[in-house]
């Protein structure tokens, strides 16, 4: 009846630590549905976000995702990190094997699928479609649906810690310990169906996006207006939909060794694990620029913005872009050069990945000579820049250095490996992300992140930065290999220890970001922190000339781009808001839960699969194409907005402008 | 071991090593072998080529964003955003590098190719590496001796290592002494290296390989060619015989593997382990028994 599972599977029970985190979570879980049921918010919550087919309510989604995973991936870090620091020479730590070998699965899993990804997926979402002047995506419930595939993902890798177990395997599950034979517990399936759920909305948000940008801009906006921020966002949804497929026909592959006994990737019957290993690198390259290109974009907006000045090198930007994107898909083989292929080939694929540098250290060059008279105004979000200019370019550095094999040879799976990725993954796409959530936060939510808070934040980030992450580049040449659970080389313990107190200053940073977003939210409605303009930063593409937070709409009336930096252009020529608008008929798409049953029904089938519960997967997958067919039969989908309710909203939002106005002429 | 006269001195002098960390071994920067000292090299190069650009791009970044502060008064231009001359200095100081530490690339990832044999008068001396949960097991077929968890070889002669696993993937890496390279069952992956000094360096596995992955690592002992035949001749006086039976015992999954010895050990042994997953219909049903 319950397939594989039994009582002894509930793994709350096995450790303190577990049954710690697990009563930890049903609080936190229990604290939330009280306080809506309390506040009597289950109406509003259904019929404002969890049925909503707006791209920044969605968008907003993706980044709670986000922030609670990072949260619970972090955990993951520090315990990591205080393992390492404990268990030298005899002494075991405190985290046996099974454990460990899981945690920093689950925080390599976590952190690139459910935290860097949603939190990516939901700046896109809130910037994208107001940069080129959309009033949604192309696709709004296929949106709805990928959001809650993410979030249904992010569900199942949370409920492997107290129901059964996660992989261990290390983060990409390489075969053939990821097959039956060396992982026969449900882990590895717990990996496989989250990634498979998760990875299906991503390929979907690719595909959207990819349309809404190439399709939806507003009129005049020609690709040479279209800002650096979507245009990353276009690139990396080419990525998506090039690099995803390849993801989900791996795990599909490894899936049909692990539950029809074929033998793909076994060390059997002609089984070829490095067939794996090509094919999850194949996905993983691009998925590494499929991070860092959004942020890149994030800095190609607040560099300007903040330098109040034009992007230096704008058509260099997008040309760099490009290569990139191209050249990334070229380079996969550089994660296994002592697999032993020939030189030529290990040559080939040295030199092309540091080809990548080149068009990466042309970015670079345009921010700093944007910065180059300019006049900078020192926000966090500038901080979160220019922290990521100084500490990129090591981690640039320290790639290259890994592209030689004959440098990779010494130093593969060692911890300068983990010190350079983590270094370009926080001091590259983390550090942009933060400074995209507040750079755009105000649009999204209508008041400002407190910028005190989000200082301390990035100070503490960037040295707990350095703190952690420069003795692991020691300990590479001290000869440590990754994923120790203890080891007895004395010499290694000092730098771990400071390992792990750097640790301990990024979990200020983090705390700072929490409590930076708790006093803003409390603080919202002081006049200093309310954006009534839609203009907090003086900014220069289109998402600034509407409201904070938008109407539904977006635009009222879609604006006409005719030049970059289009409201930069406006505002120069003082025309705003002059004439009287002509308001019209807006057409809208209507809210739907089925992206939301279909989700929660596709994760009933994944965790009906993990568990060979094959009578709950049949029902799940009922629901899924059952809900797809009555979705689909549904005509009623859209609607109208009369041009007399627009005038209305538009009307309230210029009344406050004015009023704005007016206090401060008094 | 020569006996030392002092053992106090010995220790107190490994206990100011671990205290002060400055005579600490950086293993891969502290090389005992060609082929590493060659690798070391190639590390410090690449790095020099780079710090060209990386520090003048710190340095810029803090200057730019002090110069150009809101307030400081600087020149200010909003609305300069292309020049030229800046634009090929962008693209051209980035080329020029990596055409550098491209050319670096291709020679040196052909001299140090791992299955490239060493030149030198010796003949190579071939050990055999086979990966198993979670132990090494070392197969010296000339001299029909077997090891688990330590290698030894004699200076200056070049080890022609052979590698194949039976089990998962492992990755055999001996870091004083250069060069790793990964151990899959049912291929064989091949890695030369020489050591130019004595001593007894730590060996390990580094590719994650399941649980008892922390405790697989061994030591690698380059000796004089004397000892080294002594220590041969020691190995074959292990009563343990190794034959195909024997090897399906030993193989068996264990953690924190003590060393041991193995004498007359069967010949064709590596290529047995290599071919039982080669895909033939009668190996493979005798490997899913396993």
């Amino acid at each position: 009846m319950l397939g594989r599972m039994t009582l002894a599977d509930v793994a709350i029970l096995d450790s303190p630590i577990i049954m710690a985190a697990g009563v930890f979570m049903a609080l936190v879980v229990a604290a939330i549905v009280g306080t809506i049921t309390y506040t009597k918010s289950w109406v509003y919550l259904w019929k404002e976000w969890i049925t909503s087919v707006d791209h920044k309510k969605i968008g907003i989604m993706y980044i709670i995702v986000a922030i609670v995973m990072l949260l619970r991936g972090f955990s993951d870090a520090i315990m990591m990190r205080a393992q390492q620091a404990m268990a030298y020479g005899g002494h075991a730590g405190y985290l046996p094997p099974h454990h460990y070998d899981q945690i920093f699965t689950a925080h390599g899993t976590i952190m690139i699928f459910f935290m860097a990804m949603p939190f990516m997926i939901g700046l896109m979402n809130i910037a994208v479609p107001l940069q080129i002047g959309a009033r949604d995506v192309a696709f709004p419930f296929l949106n709805s649906f990928s959001f809650w595939m993410t979030a249904v993902g992010a569900i199942l890798v949370n409920v492997s810690l107290v129901l059964g177990e996660f992989g261990q395997t290390g983060w990409l599950a390489y075969p053939p310990l990821s097959e039956l034979k060396f992982s026969p517990g449900v882990g590895v399936d717990y990996y496989i169906w989250s990634l498979q759920l998760t990875g299906l909305g991503t390929l979907l948000t690719g595909v959207n996006f990819f349309v809404t940008i190439v399709k939806m801009r507003a009129p005049g906006m020609t690709w040479m207006r279209i800002p650096i921020f979507t245009w990353t966002i276009l690139c990396t949804a080419i990525l998506i939909m090039a690099a995803f497929p390849i993801l989900t026909v791996t795990f599909g592959m490894l899936s049909l060794d692990r539950y029809l006994g074929m033998h793909f990737f076994t060390n059997e019957l002609g089984g070829n694990q490095m067939m794996y290993v090509n094919l999850i690198w194949a996905w993983g390259h691009p998925e590494v620029y499929i991070l860092i290109l959004p942020a890149f974009g994030v800095f190609s907006e607040v560099v300007p913005t903040f330098s109040q000045k034009r992007l230096f090198g704008y058509k260099a930007m997008v040309y760099a872009t490009v290569c990139i994107t191209f050249l990334s898909f070229v380079v996969w083989l550089h994660h296994f050069f002592t697999m032993g292929s020939s030189a030529n080939v290990n040559a080939f694929f040295g030199i092309t990945t540091m080809i990548i540098s080149i068009p990466t250290g042309v970015k670079i060059f345009n921010w700093l000579f944007t910065m180059y008279r300019g006049r900078i105004q020192y926000t966090s979000m500038m901080l979160w820049t220019m922290g990521f200019m100084v500490t990129f370019v090591i981690g640039g550095m320290t790639g290259v250095m890994l592209a030689l094999p004959g440098n990779d040879w010494v130093l593969h799976n060692s911890l300068f490996l983990i010190a350079h990725f983590h270094n370009v993954i926080i001091g590259g796409v983390f550090f942009g992300y933060m400074a995209g959530l507040t750079y755009w936060f105000p649009k999204a939510t209508g008041f400002k992140l407190n910028d005190s808070w989000g200082k301390a934040s990035f100070w503490f980030w960037l040295t707990g930065f350095y703190v952690a992450f420069m003795p692991l580049y020691v300990l590479g040449f001290l000869g440590m290999t990754r994923r120790m659970n203890h080891y007895d080389n004395p010499q290694w313990t000092p730098y771990l220890w400071i390992a792990a107190f750097g640790a301990l200053i990024i979990a200020a940073g983090i705390a700072c970001t929490v409590i930076g977003l708790v006093v803003s939210i409390r603080q919202r409605h002081l006049p200093q922190n309310q954006d009534v303009t839609g203009d907090p930063w003086n900014g220069r593409t289109i998402e600034w000339s509407t409201s904070s937070p938008p109407p539904f709409y977006n635009f009222a009336v879609l604006p006409h781009v005719d030049a970059l930096d289009a409201f930069n252009e406006t505002k120069k020529r003082g025309l705003e808001a002059r004439e009287t608008p002509v308001y019209s008929d807006i057409h809208m798409p209507r809210n739907t839960p089925a992206g939301f049953i279909m989700s929660v029904a596709a994760g009933i089938v994944g965790f009906a699969l993990i568990w060979h519960i094959w009578w709950l997967a049949i029902i799940g997958m009922l629901g899924v194409v059952g809900t797809f067919i009555v979705r689909s039969c549904n005509d009623d989908i859209d609607y109208y907005v009369p041009a007399a309710e627009v005038a209305r909203i538009e009307g309230l939002h210029n009344a406050r402008v004015a009023q704005l106005e007016l206090t401060h002429v008094a | 071991m020569i006996t030392r006269p002092l053992p106090f001195l010995t220790r107190a002098s490994a206990l100011a090593a671990l205290v002060s960390l400055t005579g600490c071994k950086y293993s891969i920067l502290d090389p005992k072998g060609a082929i590493g000292a060659a690798e070391k090299s190639l590390i410090l190069t690449s790095t020099y080529a780079m710090l060209v650009i990386v520090v003048p791009v710190i340095i810029l970044t803090l200057w730019f964003g002090w110069r150009y502060r809101e307030g400081a008064g600087a020149r200010y231009e909003p609305d300069w955003g292309h020049s030229g001359v800046i634009e090929i200095f962008c693209w051209g100081i980035p080329c020029a590098i990596i055409a550098f530490l491209g050319y670096l690339t291709w020679v040196s990832t052909h001299a140090l190719d791992p299955y490239k044999a060493l030149g030198g008068q010796k003949k190579p001396l071939v050990i055999d590496v086979v990966a198993l949960n979670w132990k090494w097991l070392f197969i010296y077929p000339d001299q029909h001796v077997a090891t688990i968890n330590e290698v030894a070889f004699p200076v200056g002669t070049p080890v022609d290592f052979r590698i194949t696993s039976d089990s998962v993937m492992n990755s055999f890496f001996i870091p004083e002494l250069g060069s790793q390279i990964y151990a899959m069952a049912g291929m064989r992956t091949q890695l030369h290296l020489i050591a130019d000094r004595e001593g007894t360096f730590p060996g390990l596995s580094a590719m994650y390989s399941g649980r008892g992955f922390s405790d697989m690592h061994f030591n690698a002992i380059a000796t004089t060619d004397d000892k080294f035949a002594d220590w041969v001749s020691n190995a074959a006086r292990s009563s343990v015989p190794l034959n195909t039976g024997d090897y399906v015992r030993i193989a068996a999954p264990e953690e924190k593997a003590p060393v041991q010895y193995f004498s007359n050990v069967e010949p064709n042994l590596f290529n047995e382990i290599i071919a039982k997953y080669m895909g033939k219909a009668e190996s493979f049903h005798s490997g899913v028994k396993e």
